[in-house]
């Protein structure tokens, strides 16, 4: 595809252009509209009988017929290189942080990397190593992360090392090693590559299944239904279900080497939050360090192009897979991808395809799994290992968790948190459904084995025991609400009000408190104790009218042990007066 | 808007339907604005020299032969202080009797504000309405409708919101706005010797429906004008975006496109992000707050208009009438102001937080009361003391005829909780129990 070819415009609607090619073109190809002193960029998404349909990555406004079009001879592509982390770029990498003026004006590209920046370079090859797509030539301390410079994605077959730059300092364009191939010839490799952000990169062994435990420090996520690194889950809400609090928390405090945010046609004034606290919020896994520093945001506002909305996603699993291939732990967030999906319907009704179910493309289930397959646990070429943890979140139409994208996502993610309007309702936060909700790594015998090692060999069957407290808890409600309080023996009352102790103090966290926000796994163990020995005990009570103060008291106690610091003074002092109120609820009605 | 000698003057049209016609022309932009048989219209689709136009008051009259000119620009607005206290049509027209505005003249519907460069949000709006100041806090740069069924009085809730919000400008964006209800706003602005700060854009339901997709934009445009150039705190009430909806559905309707839930376009969340993503707080301080009316059916959120909005915006405001008491409140439950989060307990007192949630999840265990209390269950004691609670607090707090400031809301409600409850069964933290209770 060296040979570039051109054309005009023929026809334009919204920001659909059709265009008469001269020349050869390909499916996804970029091209660039030239309106007045701007380029436009575009993406082919059709051809027909010389006519190129292509999607506009902006207003359409003033483009006329005869507007002269290049093609660039590549597809859409990511600029991959030293210099990601802490940046903020639009959907297509381009900097935000670099644009002039408070408006987005069409056509203002700016580039993905600082190209003057000088990077100390380390050297890891040595002449004569054969490698691959992918393997380490060297690296550069990009914030607290190892930035390796590896062989080039799109580079195929085997390759011998001639020579690695010394180190030193270099910037992203300069070479820093000559590899030759099979044939003998010379090929220059620098610390930048480019990558078409719509396939998957492939240099990695083998994807085994994933083992590790991911800590968020949300206790009803890696207490209940755990995600693991290399994991994926999905986070279906209506408005108001606090998705974006949630997904924000996890960003904050994951255990990840490298966050990435694809803030996918969402509200504008959540990503400024980002952009305004990551810069000043510590990063908990790295003292002394911000969080800003390991992230990346990609944003494409509601009211950016539609079309560079589909864009950023791939353009978000495609850092990531670039910074897994150095051997890291990236979490990736998306919200939401009821955006996306939005936006591939939007041009699919432009093209008059046949529209699927709700009007949606009918490809849309395979574009959505073929997605969520990207992510996954990796073992690279040099035996390291490096993972994509995918969270991405869905916004299902009027609520209802039967529409296509939702439904599409199920078959796709095996981590299910179904946020619930009900606990959304009466401030029950992360309104998280513990009975709806699923993880299917619980079932990994692979993660049971690590959690048995990490935390406690009888781990798994406590959790299944907090998740059947609540399955009792939730039908004992039920049969109060039919039959009354009085209809039904002081045991269905204290079955409920053991699942509601394990709501209050497991499920229940405060995410807006600086304690309570994060609960690191050592503290959801111990509180986890807390509740099963609470569960345990035997109160005898002589009517339900002494069951419900009791309990809100116990209850009360054990959210304040939440809210203190862990093992401080404070904390053993409520922990005391809990202790003492569940010998008064043991002894005096014995 | 005058027609040039230059402009090249068509008079073949080839196809007609309500909102649509098509004919040939050469050099012709997308979104550029035309004059069809004396009507506005603007380009919506070119297809070689095919050039199909979407005709604002409808095409009724239109014959075959009509003249089409091409204004070679898509609508603009003309922009200086002289806009304040003006009225206007959906193309910027003077409606009030007065001259046209002098200014800039500036297309509308233009980019987008560069997400790095907004500030965050941290600017308190005080109304004096506990439902909102103390449950569902506004901020300046916020965007957020009322969810209100059409016989709730959700227009004298905003006027009575935008005269306290203590706003550089306001500017009305009034689609199909019955003429009685226009007349309401004109008047209240007029009483409360406003009318210098009010810039109004408005389509009433005598006008044809399309026109209203302008109003929006219109109003935005001005409000951009004063928020950047002028830094001015601005507040755009934009009633009702059903309507808006309703018109955007109509187009897309003539103009054979599939449509996805409730017949309403697929592209439907874009075309209403796209506005409501016009609130900003810039760094130098001028903001673009928008409070919105989007009217249900019978209380029916999960309608797509509705549904695309919660998506959008930062929250929404429930009007309910408590037969209780008598009055109409904010609903508690239903509610929600996304932003507070970044004001309460920061530029409020400290306390906020806990005493809104504890407040409200009271108010949650008096509605179960009263449903056990329906279904001929016996109440306990704490069921008797929340109703109690419930109608002092929905009467006190909650009523929209409140008028208070944020500090007394609190003290307020601190009474409530020692009049009705004990320490424990309120649940706050500690440090603040031992400052305010009682």
């Amino acid at each position: 595809m060296k040979n570039q070819s051109t054309g005009t415009v023929s026809g334009i609607i919204a920001n659909l252009a059709i265009i008469k090619v001269e020349g050869p073109v390909a499916q996804n190809e970029v091209c660039y509209l030239r309106h007045k002193d701007t380029d436009l960029m575009a993406e082919v998404i059709k051809i027909r009988s010389g006519y190129a349909y292509a999607q506009v990555f902006e207003s359409t406004r003033g483009i006329k017929v005869g507007t002269p079009v290049r093609f660039m001879g590549h597809l859409l592509e990511a600029t991959l290189g030293p210099g990601i982390l802490s940046r903020n770029y639009d959907g297509l990498m381009h900097d935000l942080g670099t644009m002039s003026g408070i408006f987005l004006q069409r056509g203002e590209y700016t580039d993905a990397l600082d190209k003057a920046k000088l990077w100390h370079f380390k050297p890891l090859a040595q002449p004569g190593d054969t490698v691959q797509a992918g393997a380490w030539l060297g690296e550069v301390q990009e914030n607290a992360v190892p930035h390796r410079i590896m062989v080039p994605f799109m580079w195929q077959g085997s390759f011998t090392v001639q020579s690695v730059a010394p180190e030193g300092e270099y910037r992203v364009e300069d070479e820093i090693a000559t590899l030759s191939d099979a044939s003998g010839r010379q090929l220059k490799v620098t610390m930048t590559q480019q990558w078409p952000v719509k396939q998957a990169v492939r240099a990695y062994v083998d994807k085994p299944r994933p083992y590790q435990l991911l800590e968020t420090g949300v206790r009803t996520i890696d207490t209940l239904n755990p995600i693991v690194e290399g994991g994926t889950g999905f986070i279906p809400g209506p408005f108001g279900s606090g998705k974006t609090v949630l997904q924000q928390a996890i960003s904050r405090q994951a255990d990840a080497d490298v966050v990435i945010v694809a803030a996918c046609g969402e509200r504008a004034n959540e990503v400024v939050e980002l952009f305004k606290e990551f810069p000043e919020l510590d990063d908990p896994w790295h003292p002394g360090r911000r969080l800003m520093e390991r992230t990346v945001i990609i944003a494409n506002t509601s009211n950016m192009p539609v079309a560079a909305r589909e864009a950023s996603v791939y353009t978000a699993m495609t850092i990531a897979e670039y910074y897994r291939s150095m051997g890291l732990k990236v979490l990736l967030l998306a919200d939401s991808t009821s955006r996306w999906a939005q936006a591939l319907r939007e041009m699919s009704n432009r093209m008059e395809e046949l529209p699927g179910p709700d009007a949606f493309p009918m490809d849309l289930s395979a574009i959505i799994s073929n997605f969520y397959s990207r992510a996954g646990m990796v073992r690279l070429s040099n035996n390291q290992s490096g993972s994509i943890t995918f969270i991405g979140t869905v916004s299902p139409a009027g609520g209802n968790l039967k529409e296509p994208v939702t439904e599409s996502t199920r078959k796709a993610a095996r981590c299910f948190y179904a946020l619930s309007q009900q606990r959304a309702d009466s401030k029950r936060y992360p309104a998280i459904d513990p009975i709806d909700s699923y993880s299917k790594y619980l079932e990994y015998p692979e993660l049971q084995e690590t959690l048995a090692k990490a935390i406690s060999p009888d781990w798994v069957d406590k959790v299944n025991r907090l998740k059947n407290i609540l399955l009792r808890g939730k039908e004992a409600a039920e049969q109060i609400n039919i039959l009354g309080d009085d209809g039904v023996t002081v045991d269905y009352h204290l079955t409920f009000w053991r699942s509601e102790v394990v709501d209050a103090v497991i499920l229940q966290q405060d995410a807006f408190d600086s304690i309570d926000a994060r609960t690191p796994l050592a503290r959801q163990q111990y509180m986890t104790d807390w509740v099963l020995r609470i569960c345990d005990t035997h109160f005898q009570f002589d009517s339900f009218e002494q069951v419900n103060p009791y309990f809100k008291r116990v209850v009360n106690q054990m959210k304040q042990m939440n809210y203190s610091e862990f093992e401080s003074e404070q904390f053993r002092s409520f922990e005391k007066e809990l202790e003492e109120m569940l010998r008064e609820g043991e002894g005096s009605r014995r | 808007m005058q027609t040039q000698a230059f402009q090249r003057v068509y008079t073949k049209i080839e196809q007609l339907t309500k909102a649509t016609c098509t004919l040939r022309a050469q050099d012709v932009g997308n979104e550029e604005l035309a004059l069809v048989h004396g009507r506005l219209a603007q380009v919506v689709k070119i297809m070689g020299d095919e050039i199909t136009l979407q005709v604002f008051s409808g095409t009724e009259g239109i014959p075959t032969n009509a003249e089409v000119v091409f204004f070679g620009k898509p609508p603009v607005l003309n922009v200086s202080d002289e806009l304040a206290g003006r009225f206007f049509d959906a193309f910027g027209r003077p409606i009030d009797g007065g001259p046209d505005v002098q200014g800039e003249e500036r297309e509308i519907g233009g980019p987008s504000v560069n997400p790095v460069r907004r500030e965050q949000p941290s600017e308190l709006i005080t109304t004096g309405i506990a439902g909102i100041d103390l449950n569902n806090t506004l901020v300046t740069g916020q965007k957020i409708p009322f969810f209100a069924d059409p016989d709730q009085p959700y227009n004298q809730v905003m006027a009575m919101v935008a005269l306290r919000a203590e706003a550089d400008k306001i500017i009305l964006g009034g689609m199909g706005l019955t003429n009685d209800d226009y007349l309401f706003y004109k008047q209240v602005f007029e009483n409360a010797g406003a009318l210098h700060r009010i810039v109004s854009f408005v389509n009433t339901t005598e006008n044809p429906p399309v026109e209203r997709l302008l109003v929006p934009d219109m109003a935005l445009t001005a409000a951009e004008y004063f928020a950047i150039d002028k830094n001015e705190k601005v507040l755009v009430l934009l009633t009702d975006m059903t309507l808006y909806a309703d018109a955007l559905s109509i187009v897309s309707n003539r103009m054979d496109q599939i449509p996805s839930k409730d017949s309403m376009p697929g592209s439907l969340y874009s075309d209403l992000a796209k506005i409501y993503e016009k609130a900003v707080q810039f760094e130098a301080g001028g903001s673009i707050t928008i409070i919105a009316v989007t009217t249900l059916s019978s209380g029916d959120i999960t309608h797509a208009v509705p549904d695309n909005t919660g998506y959008i915006t930062e929250g929404q405001l429930f009007l309910r009438r408590d037969t209780e008491i008598g009055k109409v409140i904010v609903d508690p439950f239903r509610s929600l102001s996304r932003l507070k989060q970044l004001v309460i307990g920061k530029k409020t007192r400290a306390d906020h937080p806990q005493v809104m949630n504890a407040a409200i999840r009271l108010y949650a265990d008096a509605a179960n009361a009263r449903t056990k209390l329906e279904n001929g269950f016996d109440l306990t004691d704490y069921d008797e003391r929340t109703l109690q609670f419930a109608k002092e607090y929905s009467d006190r707090l909650l009523a929209i005829d409140v008028n208070i400031d944020t500090t007394e809301m609190l003290n307020i409600a601190w009474q409530l909780f020692a009049k009705y409850f004990s320490k424990a069964e309120v649940g706050i933290k500690q440090e603040f129990v031992e400052k305010y209770w009682g």
